[in-house]
């Protein structure tokens, strides 16, 4: 790839007079020879399976395998056909919608890893909620995934998108980053601005530790997607109004992997801390390894 | 850069529920497996860091049989393989490891079918992309991102330039390769990272050359 920061992005584009995600598609072409019908081809193949997941979600019951979690997303989607919610209507949709990919995720059903599987809700619950508001077309969206993708592919290298490395800032923080650049660039955006969508994006998740109950992707990571979604709209928003990350995005993204190294490893996925170990965590745990052992596996 | 394309990001496309301990969990097994080259009969498979703590909530120990069963990430018999795995009679023992590793998800897997036996540690990085650290006790780097050509043989003289005139020959180009020896004029072993996949005629090909024991292919795509 030709570019290692966000910085990168938006003088290539600036210089080619492309879009981030045109940008993405060629140097993706370059990278790995494959051609651009083909890449693009595999990106809509994703996002096929991201509406399917959210239409999973929200009309079937899903319990996750080990009974914990399941139907928050029924829950938020029947509450907004019901009447008036405090965040609005459209905020309350990606919400319910990033909540049904991750229940689906929980339950061992078919997922896109956006960047991970603990953050796959952000981006289709963003995506598909704003594709059905403004109309657009799934060709837009794939492009939209491209952009959300060279995001993402700065943040992975620079820093980390793997909660056992750099906690849940790493994977919903940088799924939320990346809906929001994409969401900027969909609403017609420049690529400076989407840029700083992420950085105001990651200032709000910088610190974000990583304490799933259990060990188990399901609480609280089923509801930061819920609520994720919701924050990507908000910082899209922001930047679209004109609003610039103080401190350069690429520099958010380097403190980002200097406050993940300096996170104990009980905060890094290991279910030693956090809400993990809070009495109510670890009665959860317990319960479930009595009822595992019962099981004999 | 760790991370090399926009698919490592945006993808894979996976069961649930994690990219790290799921979908690179069962990459992992399945590179194990075809640097054995067949189905097990047993597995020693070790576990460290949060791999260790929290496999069973994950679902990893199904993962990696399911890669030991050359199970891609997204088979959905993924969540069923530990069945499986039995009614082929294979065998596995999970431990968790101690002492030191360089990832905070890290597996170490041993392989024996018959005489035959395999060995492969490895990370996993996020988002379901994997880290090989070391095959068959050779410190080897590898993303098992491309079709990687593993080639064990002696090291002596004119092995690596056999091996790459092969591969040449056969119109396919390196990305990345990863040596290591034993010792001078001892074991060693060679990993390359190719752009497409050899076929079956190219790995008898580096077979029969000089110095060379062993040629298998792992490929995760």
């Amino acid at each position: 790839m030709q570019f290692r920061s966000l910085k990168d992005i938006i003088r290539l584009c600036e210089e080619r007079s492309l879009t981030i995600a045109e940008l993405m598609v060629e140097e993706q072409v370059k990278e790995t020879g494959v051609s651009r019908e083909e890449v693009i081809r595999q990106m809509t193949d994703y996002y096929h399976i991201m509406k399917e997941a959210v239409h999973k979600g929200i009309t079937e019951d899903t319990v996750s395998r080990s009974g914990l979690t399941g139907g928050d997303a029924r829950r938020v989607y029947n509450y907004l056909n019901n009447g008036e919610t405090a965040s609005g209507s459209d905020a309350t949709r990606a919400m319910s919608y990033a909540l049904a990919v991750s229940e689906v995720n929980a339950s061992m059903g078919r997922i896109i890893a956006t960047p991970t599987a603990g953050s796959c809700g952000i981006i289709p619950g963003v995506f598909v909620s704003t594709q059905e508001r403004f109309g657009w077309s799934d060709e837009l969206m794939v492009m939209g995934l491209f952009a959300a993708g060279a995001i993402g592919y700065v943040i992975a290298n620079n820093s980390s998108i793997s909660g056992a490395e750099g906690g849940c800032q790493a994977e919903v923080g940088s799924a939320i980053g990346m809906a929001a650049g994409a969401v900027v660039e969909l609403r017609k955006g420049t690529p400076e601005q989407a840029m700083h969508a992420v950085g105001l994006a990651l200032k709000n998740t910088l610190g974000l530790i990583c304490d799933p109950v259990a060990g188990l992707v399901e609480i609280p990571c089923i509801v930061r997607n819920g609520l994720g979604a919701v924050n990507a709209l908000a910082a899209a928003d922001m930047a679209l109004a004109g609003v610039r990350s103080a401190i350069p995005s690429d520099e958010v993204v380097d403190v980002m992997l200097q406050v993940g190294r300096s996170m104990p490893s009980e905060h890094r996925e290991t279910a030693r801390g956090g809400l993990a170990q809070t009495p109510t965590g670890r009665k959860i745990t317990e319960e479930l390894r009595r009822r595992r052992q019962n099981n004999g596996n | 850069m760790r991370f090399k394309n926009v698919f490592n990001i945006i993808g894979p496309s996976m069961v649930g529920p994690s990219s790290s301990h799921t979908a690179g969990a069962a990459r992992l097994g399945r590179a194990a497996r075809q640097l054995l080259g067949v189905c097990p009969e047993h597995a020693d498979i070790i576990l460290y860091g949060s791999f260790a703590e929290t496999y069973w909530g994950h679902g990893t120990d199904l993962a990696l049989v399911g890669g030991l069963l050359d199970y891609s990430p997204d088979d959905p018999r993924l969540p069923d393989a530990a069945e499986e795995a039995d009614q082929l009679g294979m065998t596995i023992q999970f431990d968790k490891g101690s002492g030191n590793y360089p990832h905070p998800n890290f597996v170490r897997i041993r392989l024996r079918q018959g005489e035959q036996t395999a060995e492969l540690a490895g990370a996993s990085i996020g988002g379901g992309n994997i880290e090989i650290h070391e095959m068959n006790g050779f410190d080897l780097k590898g993303s098992g991102q491309y079709p990687t050509l593993a080639v064990e043989h002696q090291d002596s003289k004119g092995v690596l330039a056999d091996i790459t005139r092969t591969l040449s020959e056969s119109e396919l180009n390196i990305g990345f390769m990863d040596v290591d020896r034993k010792s001078r004029s001892g074991e060693a072993m060679t990993i390359i990272e190719l752009d497409s996949a050899p076929v079956q005629q190219v790995l008898d090909r580096i077979e029969q050359l000089p110095y060379v024991t062993r040629a298998v292919v792992i490929n995760l795509d």
